[in-house]
């Protein structure tokens, strides 16, 4: 399945009542469309297309304005999220120490681009400026769990270790 | 607070506080190069090409957004600021396609004039560049958003001055972009496709695509009509090259649309360039249209009408005339048809607006809208009711929306959630059909809660006591019951409309049709005179025309029994005056209305009938009964653009030119009157109607003798005292309002300033009418605010050779 098919697929089973909930204390105040975007993704894990309909149509901000929100913003997914979130340091020591090779290892392993979810849905791929220990490096953060000193041959078993 | 002095390239100039260094520039005629600003949207200052230098600024200043200040000594082209724009511009080229050899913007892209004016060839700066695909989804324009320099006035237009919604900026840093949302296809976002994104796009990122390859702006005339579809009349420009319209722009300065237009005023004219249009007169001949001559078809009409009318007589014949064609025309068909002898002259499509003109009549003694456009974007609340102005009149839906940014309390009575609410302070989401009910509870709280104008209601109207009993069942409480909203919605509302200094209402001359007729206008004008909300700026009942010309074809007499400014026959010295400055004899007997004609069915005492520029046969929904009539009749001509359905059934069809193709005047909703100048050659033996009247009138033996539109205006103006005033020398410097009785006036802004029409303002009794609603043959009539764009059924026979077909109909699929 490609991932837009499965983005599709997963929007189909969207409950919007969820998404009422959530809007019910805003009517009317369009200015609070940042809060009740993060409360939408806190729910939901990410911004699904139709929970984004529904806030432009209750709170009748157009979802042009919606989707400028959320694509300014780094904060907001508008796809599915992996369960497990692996962020990869980007900043200087790590780069130093090979971390555009780790990358690649990790995007050749799981078949996903940096900013992408894998199509099972396990993993999603991010990069980060800095995970804040550099003595680590190259280091890379799966869910809340730092992998440290790493070399291309040692991402395969860490990865496999997560479900 | 004082003016405040400055210097601005050595010229000294005092300018009010708050005035920005580019506005004090303007007014100077110092041009300062800008992009992103736009005047009537909020500053932006975020292209800075518009950098000017000030003495003792450490920094260059964005003139677009910087005050002027006491004292300043600005330098708009100096040493430094030039540099910096040089700069700015070069890093545009940088990620800008240099494709200008073919593109369609070469020649009033701001871009390339900027470069051109500061020797800016190519760019010093290589990097990455956009690379977006072209959005060619739609019928009307191309997004190429990879020459989009980011300035932001598309988004401005859309969200602010037009309300869809369609475009935002997304992303951000290098992949900002401006996008539907979730970049969907342009054509399936909520574009209107009104065009202004593209009339104000400083580049070629966007572009309408009848124009591509058609001609360079420099190659093109541009010639200043009025657009023939709604009552609103905006000015456009007709682009003409090689006698073929390639684009229309609307007229920036114009008084009516202020540089702004709908998808009709657009994209709609492509019909007169049509393949299917009638070229040449046509005679039935056993049941097949032949083409013949000219002469053949006036020798056959003629023959017809005095057979017809030497052996029924004068009523006849009947004409029957179109509030698409101009002012000289229309008056030139009634005064055909009352030289013949008859009174039998009306229009068809007139009839959908006849409640709404009583009831305006009955209250106000005028029944046009009583304010000018532009005036409700200056008031201080707006109620919405009956009506969804931007479909049915786009422009006003924009001063609507105008007016909310201004502050307005808008207050939006429909029972669909049509686009206004929005912006709205207050929405009454009410039952079909139940508008009167709810405004006789407005005007019960207003009275009972003393927040009437009881000096205006006592000075310039009658009928308070009547209307304050009536009205005083109408408690919050049972009108509630009634249109399902709450009480304290009902009161608010009410509150919210009598407590503003000024305040509006707007409805469409269609909602009579639907509404419970002329009370639901009359109890609008209640509303309007009870709180003084009439006679002054910025107030009024605005109830627009469908049509064009529906506002000049009535000013021009085109009514049974009224002649040229609704001059009634009825009194001696109007026929007298009228029978001598045309030197026939205008008949004593009333003519007949439209209706008291087709309800006659086969006994009709009509035989004869001359139809010019309208289609009864879709207008009148298509009923048998009328096609029925119409074959009944012994002699039918048609003249229209079309094969029309009606047209079908004629003994004879007479071609008719477009309205880009012949000099005449129409009159807005607003009485206003403008020129619209002819842009091209008709094609084959196509005539303006005004000369084939001319023609028809000598061969029935009638001595007319005109050289052209002005001279019958001249005619029109020496006849009607409330266009006396007006003449195509002023009317090319801008359009008038009237009544204008000499040739200093300057028109009337809004009516009834010192007293109404009538005298005294009538307020009147009305009741709320369960079953005003039609229902017809068992099924139940519900009656909503919605129509689709381009709701006059006249403008159907023209946009359906239009591209706005494909629009339509998808906005009649609700997609």
């Amino acid at each position: 399945m490609s991932s837009e098919a499965e983005v599709a697929a997963v929007n189909q089973d969207i409950d919007l009542s969820q998404v009422d909930s959530i809007i019910e204390p805003y009517l009317g105040r369009k200015e609070m469309v940042i809060p009740i975007l993060q409360k939408v993704q806190e729910h939901f894990g990410y911004l699904p297309r139709p929970a984004m309909e529904h806030v432009s149509r209750r709170m009748r901000i157009p979802l042009s304005r919606l989707y400028g929100v959320t694509t300014f913003y780094a904060q907001f997914k508008l796809k599915p999220r992996g369960r497990n979130i692996i962020r990869v340091c980007k900043g200087t020591a790590c780069h130093i120490q090979g971390s555009p090779k780790i990358s690649e290892r990790i995007e050749e392993i799981l078949d996903v681009e940096s900013g992408d979810t894998t199509e099972d849905l396990r993993f999603t791929l991010e990069e980060v400026a800095c995970i804040g220990c550099c003595a680590l490096a190259p280091v890379i953060m799966i869910n809340d769990d730092p992998h440290g000193r790493l070399t291309p041959d040692k991402v395969k078993d860490i990865l496999e270790s997560y479900e | 607070m004082s003016a405040i002095k400055l210097t601005i390239d050595g010229q000294e100039i005092e300018v009010a506080p708050g005035t920005t260094i580019l506005e004090a520039a303007r007014q100077l005629g110092i041009d300062i190069p800008t992009f992103c600003h736009d005047p009537e949207l909020p500053p932006n200052g975020a292209c800075r090409i518009c950098v000017v230098e000030v003495e003792k600024a450490r920094a260059l200043v964005a003139s677009c957004v910087a005050p002027v200040g006491p004292d300043m000594v600005v330098h708009t082209e100096s040493e430094r600021g030039v540099k910096a724009r040089k700069n700015n511009l070069s890093l545009m080229l940088a990620n800008h396609p240099l494709d200008c050899i073919t593109c369609e913007k070469t020649g009033e892209c701001k871009l390339q004039d900027y470069c051109y004016r500061y020797g800016v060839a190519s760019t010093e700066f290589e990097g990455e560049v956009k690379n977006l695909p072209y959005d060619d989804t739609n019928e009307f324009f191309l997004r190429d958003m990879n020459k989009c320099i980011l300035c932001g006035i598309c988004v401005g237009k859309d969200q602010l001055v037009v309300g869809a919604g369609a475009i935002d900026f997304s992303k951000r840093g290098f992949t900002t972009n401006v996008s539907p949302g979730f970049e969907d296809p342009i054509e399936e976002s909520s574009c209107v496709f009104c065009g202004m994104c593209i009339d104000n796009c400083p580049v070629g990122a966007l572009i309408p695509k009848y124009v591509t390859g058609k001609g360079r702006p420099w190659q093109t005339e541009s010639v200043p009509a009025v657009c023939p579809y709604c009552s609103l009349g905006c000015n456009i420009n007709l682009h003409v090259k090689d006698n073929e319209v390639i684009g229309v722009s609307p007229v920036m300065e114009s008084p009516v649309n202020r540089g702004h237009l709908c998808v009709q005023g657009k994209f709609g004219w492509d019909f007169v360039h049509s393949g299917d249009r009638v070229t040449a007169p046509m005679v039935k001949t056993n049941g097949v249209f032949v083409e013949v001559s000219w002469e053949e078809a006036l020798d056959y009409i003629v023959d017809n009408i005095k057979e017809i009318q030497s052996r029924y007589g004068a009523d006849a014949l009947m004409g029957l005339s179109s509030p698409k064609i101009s002012n000289e025309e229309s008056y030139l068909f009634q005064k055909l048809v009352r030289s013949l002898g008859t009174n039998n002259v009306d229009s068809y499509s007139k009839h959908c607006h006849a409640s709404a003109v009583d009831g305006m009549m009955d209250a106000f003694g005028n029944a046009a809208t009583t304010n000018s456009i532009n005036e409700v974007a200056a008031t201080g609340a707006v109620l919405v009711i009956g009506s969804n102005p931007a479909e049915s009149h786009p422009i006003l839906d924009y001063r609507v929306r105008e007016a909310a940014r201004n502050g307005a309390e808008l207050i939006i009575a429909t029972p669909d959630t049509i686009g206004l609410v929005d912006v709205s302070t207050a929405y009454l989401p009410l039952k079909e059909g139940t508008e009167v009910a709810l405004l006789n509870a407005m005007a019960n709280v207003i009275i009972s809660e003393g927040l009437h104008d009881q000096d205006f209601v006592d000075k310039r109207t009658e009928g308070f006591a009547e209307l304050k009993k009536a009205v005083d069942q109408y408690s919050p409480a049972y009108a509630a019951g009634i249109t399902g909203l709450g009480e304290e919605e009902i009161r608010s509302a009410a509150r919210a409309y009598a407590s503003a200094e000024k305040a509006v209402i707007v409805s469409d001359a269609c909602a009579g049709e639907y509404i419970g007729g002329a009370d639901f206008v009359r109890a609008l004008a209640n509303l309007a005179m009870l709180t003084g909300n009439v006679g002054k700026e910025a107030t009024g009942v605005y109830v627009p025309y469908g049509e064009n010309n529906l506002q000049g074809m009535t000013d021009m007499g085109v009514l049974p029994n009224i002649a040229t400014g609704y001059q009634h026959l009825k009194e001696k010295a109007v026929r007298d005056k009228f029978s001598k400055a045309w030197g026939v004899e205008i008949s004593e007997t009333p003519g007949m209305t439209v209706a008291e004609a087709f309800a006659g069915g086969k006994n009709t005492s009509i035989k004869a009938m001359y139809i010019m520029g309208e289609n009864p046969v879709t207008c009148g929904g298509g009923s048998p009964e009328v096609v029925d009539y119409l074959n009944n009749l012994e002699f039918l001509v048609v003249q229209d653009i079309f094969m029309t359905e009606t047209a079908a059934l004629a003994d004879v069809v007479l071609p008719q030119a477009a309205f880009a193709e012949k000099l005449g005047t129409y009159t807005n909703t607003e009485r206003r009157v403008q020129l619209s100048q002819p842009a091209l050659e008709p094609p084959g033996e196509v005539f303006p109607d005004w000369a084939v009247l001319v023609e028809l009138a000598e061969w029935l033996g009638f001595e007319w003798d005109y050289a052209g539109p002005e001279e019958i205006f001249e005619e029109i103006a020496s006849l009607t005292p409330d266009y006396s005033g007006i003449s195509y020398q002023r009317l090319a410097e801008e359009g008038l309002q009237w009544p204008c009785p000499d040739a200093d006036h300057p028109g009337t802004k809004f009516l009834h300033e010192e007293e109404f029409s009538r005298g005294k303002g009538l307020l009147s009794a009305v009741a709320y009418k369960p079953e005003a609603l039609p229902v017809k043959g068992g099924h139940a009539a519900v009656s909503t605010t919605g129509a689709y764009p381009v709701c006059q059924c006249l403008s159907e026979s023209l946009s359906k050779r239009s591209v706005i077909k494909a629009f339509k109909q998808a906005a009649l699929s609700g997609s």
